[in-house]
């Protein structure tokens, strides 16, 4: 199985990179834009077999190193399961 | 007074810190490589600069969780001074020895300059060697500066009396272009709760010697030296 991890900043953290990447959209001519968040993606092969050990066992990733629960949220989908 | 300073890969203010150190002890400090299970029995653990793992993931992310770190966080825990100068202050917070997180700059930059801080507490055991109120030049050089912690967190720090350092201007003065990563609080370095671990973005160690073109880092280690001699 394979896990693929999205891990975006929590409301409310201001994301500075976001906003650049939004600034530049609008340079570019695209119209009507806003709210541009900007995160991670990260994908895992599992040799774990069972879809609810799979999940337990990259919430447990998630929040021991892939995510920073101070300023981050994941979510996860996990293929084949 | 035993210091040791953890190299990572990636380290790059180890030798410069050491040095500092030297020059406040009269003794080298043990280097002591990340992958050891060990650090040996200390008076100061040191955390450098650097970009240890280039950053990958978050800065500090994946050295927080390196070997050595099992027994820094143990040490610390038990009471052991540690010190932590930007990617090591990176450290402390991804270890969460010290609440809060580094972001990357709000100016996107990295910013690699002197500044000026003010000193916030004199009666810890690495600001004693100043007066409180006082305004010192350090240099900062990073991209992940940008100290960010909850509002509650924020509120415990500052009654808690835990801000160590905060960005100013020449004359004191908070604000007005000062800051320069954008961080909260023009936070610059913060204590835990025993004021025992320190953290902190400026780098001391690179203005500590009149060589380098200012002394107002040495301070800092020769308060240790009168406190853990």
């Amino acid at each position: 199985m394979k896990a693929q991890i999205t891990i975006t900043l929590k409301n409310g953290v201001l994301d500075p990179q976001g906003k650049a990447i939004e600034h530049a959209l609008d340079a570019l001519g695209f119209d009507g834009i806003g709210g541009v968040r900007q995160g991670k993606f990260i994908e895992v092969d599992l040799a774990e077999a069972d879809p609810e050990r799979a999940r337990k066992q990259v919430a447990a990733m998630c929040e021991q190193l892939l995510a920073n629960m101070v300023i981050e949220n994941y979510s996860f989908e996990i293929e084949g399961a | 007074m035993k210091v040791s300073v953890i190299v990572f890969p990636g380290s790059n203010c180890d030798r410069d810190v050491a040095v500092s150190l030297e020059a406040a002890t009269g003794s080298k400090p043990t280097m002591v490589w990340h992958r050891d299970a060990q650090v040996p029995d200390s008076d100061l653990i040191v955390l450098p600069g650097g970009f240890s793992y280039g950053d990958y993931l978050r800065s500090g992310a994946m050295a927080a969780h390196s070997p050595i770190m099992r027994d820094v966080i143990d040490k610390a825990k038990k009471g052991t001074a540690v010190l932590g100068i930007c990617n090591g202050f990176q450290m402390l917070t991804e270890t969460g020895l010290l609440p809060g997180v580094l972001m990357r700059n709000a100016s996107l930059k990295f910013v690699c300059r002197d500044v000026h801080l003010k000193v916030e507490r004199d009666d810890t055991m690495f600001s004693r060697g100043y007066a409180r109120g006082q305004v010192i030049r350090i240099p900062v050089a990073h991209h992940d500066g940008n100290y960010f912690a909850a509002n509650e967190t924020l509120e415990r720090l500052e009654g808690e009396n835990r801000i160590a350092f905060r960005y100013c201007d020449a004359g004191g003065a908070l604000g007005n272009g000062a800051n320069p990563n954008g961080s909260q609080h023009d936070i610059a370095g913060i204590y835990n709760e025993t004021g025992r671990v320190l953290g902190l973005m400026p780098h001391p160690e690179r203005l500590a010697e009149p060589a380098l073109g200012g002394t107002d880092g040495a301070p800092l280690f020769s308060s240790l030296v009168e406190a853990l001699h």
